[in-house]
């Protein structure tokens, strides 16, 4: 088995045909690692983005809770305090 | 969820590429007529092939579009159709270093592969800018649709006019791919599964980049109201609606 | 539980009775008379033809002073003609929806009770009248100005490729710019997305002609551009005629 494949090994020329397939397999992986390094921007803005939004998120909830208490206090009269309807007629 | 499959589809396109291009350089034998330029026969094709389904891919895509009407059909064939597009451009780059490696020349007329490619992405390339042309969304991805079904359509065509025009004048440059001895065919299977690999894997991850940043999008928007921050400028690429996620992660990429 | 009687049961009225909508009107009628239209509206604004025919020969002039010769024959006659031909047809595909999209022609046409696929098979009739106007001054204005053999004995073929090419340039014209008249660059977008669709058609015409404007011509293009040309043409007339709805959908 290993016989069959020494004998099939090309011995690797480096003479000029050896640039031009280099270049081909370099356009193959030029092509990912651009596409890595776009994702990687993409990634970054999506972490910034995210962060400001967990930080809108978290202030919102801080002034939500904030209007509730105010709510609550400007309730000078709680409901109950009215005085109950009579029946009609007496 | 976009986002499912994408480590196993990943891992599996690293395990195909290193073998095929293990296959490539300790495996396959040289070739009688090129010798070692040969193998950049192992990059081109499969390149070629896998973006030329990858445009047929992107027509079955829209006319599922055209069909349902959900936007998300619209966004897939946008992606196959713009990895397709990048995906030729390397096969016409590879083409041309073989070329230039066996002819002399940068381009040939006599290649009929490449002829055909060169039109067939003069086609596509005009697919962005007819999008951005368009401003209504939904005008846009109809459009598109229609486009791409119909280049889908002519990529078959285009293939067989130019085949006939130079068939019985020039011989073919680039070397047959019919009638490769054992070795050399598997090397050919392992390396077109690792580049067809390798465009589901873009595609995909690209889907979920674009399914994620209309996520947060959805989210600015309703964590700041209606006056969320206006979208900026028109885009080629169609507008994502946030798919409702059931818990389970049952949505289909 | 009252014993009031219970009226008789309703029939459902029969299609006759039923009101709403009449039938729609047959598809010939309606080509006939968009056809009609499209014509005489041509005919009396001379907004296309003239100009795809004066385009035409002005390109033969050029041509003459660009290839420095005097004649040319054979293949380099077939390609002159076939690319001015082509760049001719793409001003009328420019113009043809314009109309249309600018004075509210497509709305006009969805709310007419006929067929949507009428608008298709009239514009891409009313391209063909074009192009045929246009071939017959071209034609003999190329005979006369470029070519070195007599066109005589070559017509009949060439009449039979013109014939094949132009419905499908017709049909593609029609769908391209049916696609790019409402869009915003929709000068630039048609030419752009229609030349390289018309790559199989100039191959296919360029070949069958060639033979014919050569000096020892058979009278007959060879049967496989013609079949070329055939099959794209039915080709994109199915999808052409699948797709078109879609497009006129506001």
């Amino acid at each position: 088995m290993s016989a069959i494949l020494i004998a099939e090994l090309p011995a690797l020329p480096l003479h000029t045909a050896g640039k031009y397939v280099a270049g081909a397999f370099i356009v193959l992986f030029a092509l990912v690692l651009v596409y890595v390094a776009i994702m990687a921007l993409r990634l970054s803005r999506l972490e910034r983005e995210l962060g400001e939004l967990l930080a809108l998120s978290e202030q919102q909830e801080a002034a939500g809770g904030d209007q509730l208490e105010q709510r609550e206090s400007t309730l000078a009269y709680p409901i109950e305090a009215h005085p109950p309807l009579r029946e009609a007629g007496k | 969820m976009y986002g499912k499959g994408l480590r196993a589809l990943s891992i599996s396109t690293v395990v195909a590429m290193t073998t095929a291009l293990a296959l490539v350089f300790f495996y396959a034998p040289l070739e009688a007529e090129q010798g070692f330029l040969q193998k950049i026969f192992y990059v081109h094709v499969p390149l070629a092939i896998v973006s030329l389904c990858g445009f047929v891919l992107g027509g079955l895509l829209a006319i599922q579009h055209l069909r349902t009407r959900d936007p998300r059909w619209d966004m897939r064939s946008y992606v196959a159709i713009h990895m397709s597009l990048i995906f030729a451009l390397a096969t016409l780059i590879t083409g041309s270093i073989w070329a230039k490696g066996s002819w002399g020349h940068w381009w040939v007329w006599n290649e009929p592969t490449l002829v055909s490619y060169l039109i067939i992405f003069l086609l596509y390339a005009t697919y962005q800018p007819l999008r951005f042309a368009i401003e209504d969304p939904e005008r846009q991805s109809r459009y598109a649709s229609v486009f791409a079904i119909t280049a889908g359509a002519f990529v078959p065509m285009n293939f067989i006019a130019v085949r006939l025009s130079t068939a019985y004048l020039h011989p073919r440059v680039l070397g047959s791919t019919s009638n490769l001895p054992g070795p050399m065919a598997l090397t050919f299977l392992v390396s077109l599964a690792a580049v067809a690999l390798l465009y589901a894997t873009l595609c995909k991850y690209e889907l979920t980049a674009k399914h994620t940043r209309a996520q947060v999008r959805a989210l600015r928007r309703r964590l700041s109201g209606e006056t969320a921050r206006p979208r900026g400028g028109r885009s080629a690429a169609p507008a994502a609606p946030p798919v409702k996620v059931a818990p389970a992660g049952r949505t289909a990429p | 539980m009252s014993g009031v009687a219970q009226a008789p049961a309703e029939r459902p009225p029969s299609a006759r009775e039923r009101p709403g909508p009449r039938p729609q009107t047959g598809l010939r009628r309606t080509v006939a008379a968009m056809l009609r239209k499209e014509l005489q509206v041509e005919l009396r604004t001379l907004e296309s033809v003239p100009a795809m025919t004066l385009f035409s020969l002005s390109t033969f002039v050029i041509f003459h002073f660009a290839l420095n010769r005097g004649s040319v024959e054979g293949d380099l006659g077939a390609g002159i003609l076939w690319v001015t031909l082509l760049f001719a047809s793409i001003l009328g595909v420019n113009r043809l929806f314009v109309a249309d999209a600018e004075e509210g022609g497509f709305d006009g046409f969805l709310l007419a009770p006929v067929e949507r696929s009428a608008m298709l098979i009239a514009k891409v009739l009313t391209l063909l009248a074009y192009l045929a106007a246009l071939e017959l001054i071209a034609l003999p204005a190329f005979a006369l100005l470029l070519l070195g053999t007599p066109l005589g004995p070559a017509l009949p073929g060439l009449i039979l490729t013109l014939a094949l090419a132009d419905v499908g340039v017709a049909v593609i014209g029609t769908l391209v710019a049916a696609m790019a008249v409402r869009t915003r660059a929709r000068d630039l977008l048609g030419p752009l997305l229609a030349l390289p669709l018309f790559v199989p058609i100039v191959i296919g015409a360029a070949r069958a002609s060639a033979p014919l404007l050569a000096a020892s011509h058979p009278t007959w293009p060879a049967l496989r551009w013609l079949a070329t040309l055939g099959l794209y043409d039915l080709l994109f007339g199915l999808i052409a005629y699948a797709l078109f709805d879609f497009l006129l959908e506001d």
